[in-house]
């Protein structure tokens, strides 16, 4: 709770233009540009810069071996009759989907049990727990977990009759079963996020819907959802992009096997940057990944009216 | 966009204990217990993969094959922690189901500390000298170059990992543990941001006194708003090194050998160096366990910190 004491005391920045000690705009300025400095220097050089060459190499043959020359759009030619590409492009928002969706329902579920049933530091930090460890480590556990012959997962569908499944090996299960290993790993994160929109809610609310003989259940439509809305939108622009960059659990768990089944676009990027060192493809798939992303973001963001819950 | 989502922190937050207290005390409904139920089912969920991992650790490749159900260690032994450590002669791990893949712990441990240390410490500092002057200096040009950061915020990190790793290249710093560390060395959009939001809640007054008592800017920030801001600032640093110590990609770019290859990278290559017909589950499970552990504990230790600053990370 320590963090957010101080961040009570109003947004407003209070720099006192009127007392005399900070006289000027610009008596600051020299030590300013120092204590920017570094920051700048950084954002300049690994994020500004780094996305403009991005853009420029998606119109350049570069690899590692030459420097490359302008070519205009004909990565993005290639990059359109590519059928990997599209495939990828499938493969990743079908992951998104799954993903997103049962995360995001797994979360508010868990969030409103949460801030009705306990708040339990214990309870709370174990539901992190997962979020703690890397996807590499996630993805070799649930390795085990889902093995065919030894996984206890198995074990028990084959106990309750469902009998054994190829989770990693079975080109129809392979996607779903990246997106809930992610669930997992994800989903009580994403579960305090949304409780910590729920703590927004004044207790006042619900008081005055039972008193008018409101239950739980209409409660939680009529006031809860609306109320969270423009929360859970920012919650699912946050999860959607990092859903988007899934590469990790791909890349440790099935190579983008079996057959391309689990080929995501973050990982054919990676392939074709560093197997066919084809920089300047690879950039102009970055490119496509990018718009892709700023499109959901706007859509996610203006669909929802995320700026406006339904009562103001 | 962004302050909206801040506007529950800013705001005092509510209690649900305060919610359900009179609630518990007038039935125990049909709801409460499927509720309750639910909760402890995602616990279970979510901690049972854990206790696996320990369980299959502690076994035998033999006992895994005959009793693959068994809730308990099977012939229960620390010979996967010694593979995945290096210390079983490569004839003795073979025998033992082992890939004979050697992996040198150590020296991935001492990799991710310096990197992730690396990172934290320059990062958060750097973060909160701009973030300070972004929040309390007044200087021409403030708005627009935090503007410039807030945008920064919006960019994928996956989106520069290739023109970073052609600077890297050119500048001479693959397979480095700098060249690991340095594009986030300096700062993150989010911990400038995060730093800024909460320099601007500590009250201006307490800098106003120390200032006319003759300390200067740079004494007023290292005296007074640095430690003011050390729970702040701590819960960044924990989750900077977090972050830093299980990112996998941007380490995958720059790593060539040993020399800079961190736990997450030497996890994988363990991994694609066991057979895929029978892997060595001891070994790798006990490998898994060490990487994570360190992070498990520093979760232990900083839980309530971390756990009550989530919310506050949407953002990010």
């Amino acid at each position: 709770m320590s963090i957010l004491t101080p961040l009570r005391r109003g947004a407003a920045d209070r720099s006192a233009p009127r007392r005399p000690r900070f006289r000027g705009a610009t008596r600051d300025l020299p030590l300013a540009i120092a204590f920017i400095l570094p920051a700048t220097i950084g954002f300049g050089v690994f994020l500004v810069w780094p996305t403009i060459r991005g853009i420029w190499l998606s119109f350049t043959d570069y690899s590692v071996f030459q420097p490359g020359k302008f070519v205009g759009l004909d990565n993005y030619t290639t990059m359109l009759a590519d059928p990997v590409f599209w495939s990828s492009m499938r493969t990743t928002v079908y992951y998104v989907v799954l993903n997103i969706a049962v995360q995001t329902l797994v979360a508010l579920v868990l969030a409103v049990l949460l801030s009705r049933l306990t708040a339990s530091l214990w309870v709370r930090g174990i539901v992190l727990t997962p979020y703690l460890v890397s996807n590499v480590v996630t993805a070799l556990l649930w390795l085990l977990l889902l093995d065919y012959q030894l996984g206890i997962v198995n074990e028990l569908l084959e106990w309750v009759g469902i009998g054994r499944q190829s989770f990693w090996g079975n080109p129809h299960l392979v996607v779903p079963t990246i997106a809930m290993v992610n669930v997992w790993r994800h989903v009580g994160y994403t579960s305090l996020l949304i409780f910590a929109g729920l703590q927004t809610i004044s207790p006042q609310v619900y008081e005055a819907a039972k008193v008018d003989g409101a239950s739980e259940w209409s409660m939680f439509w009529r006031i809860t959802l609306p109320l969270l809305r423009p929360y859970l939108a920012m919650v699912l622009i946050v999860t959607s992009i990092g859903s988007f960059q899934v590469f990790d659990t791909v890349s440790v768990a099935t190579q983008g096997g079996p057959a391309n089944a689990s080929n995501v676009i973050q990982y054919y990027i990676y392939n074709v940057a560093f197997s066919r060192y084809d920089f300047g493809y690879a950039s102009a798939m970055s490119v496509a990944l990018l718009v892709v992303l700023s499109v959901i973001t706007v859509a996610q963001y203006r669909l929802s009216r995320a700026g406006h819950s339904d009562t103001n | 966009m962004t302050t909206r989502t801040l506007s529950p922190v800013t705001s005092p937050p509510t209690t649900p204990v305060d919610v359900a207290a009179p609630r518990r005390r007038r039935r125990t409904s049909i709801g409460r217990v499927l509720a309750w139920t639910v909760l402890s089912l995602v616990t279970l969920v979510t901690l049972f993969p854990f206790y696996w991992m320990l369980r299959t650790a502690l076994s035998t490749n033999a006992g895994l094959v005959t009793d693959p159900t068994s809730l308990l260690p099977v012939n229960p032994t620390l010979d996967g922690f010694r593979r995945a450590l290096g210390m079983t002669p490569r004839e003795e791990a073979l025998a033992a189901g082992g890939s004979g893949a050697t992996m040198d712990f150590w020296r991935y441990l001492g990799n991710s500390v310096v990197v992730a240390t690396m990172v934290t410490v320059c990062q958060v500092f750097f973060s909160a000298l701009a973030a300070y002057a972004f929040s309390r200096m007044r200087w021409p040009g403030r708005q627009v170059v935090f503007g410039a950061f807030l945008i920064g915020l919006m960019i994928p990190g996956i989106f520069t990992l290739l023109p970073n790793f052609i600077l890297l290249r050119d500048l001479g710093l693959l397979d480095t543990l700098p060249g690991i560390a340095l594009p986030t060395m300096l700062m993150t959009p989010f911990a400038v941001f995060f730093l800024r939001q909460f320099f601007m809640g500590i009250p201006t007054e307490i800098e106003e006194a120390a200032m006319i008592d003759g300390a200067g800017r740079l004494r007023t920030f290292f005296r007074i708003i640095l430690p003011m801001a050390a729970p702040a600032v701590t819960t960044l640093a924990v989750l900077t090194y977090i972050t830093s110590w299980n990112d996998y990609l941007w380490p995958l770019l720059v790593s060539q050998t040993d020399r800079s290859r961190v736990l997450t990278l030497a996890l994988g290559i363990f991994r694609s160096q066991t057979p895929a017909s029978a892997p060595d589950w001891p070994g790798l499970m006990a490998a898994t366990l060490l990487a994570a552990l360190p992070m498990l504990a520093l979760f232990l230790f900083f839980a309530r910190k971390i756990v009550n600053s989530v919310g506050f990370t949407g953002i990010k």
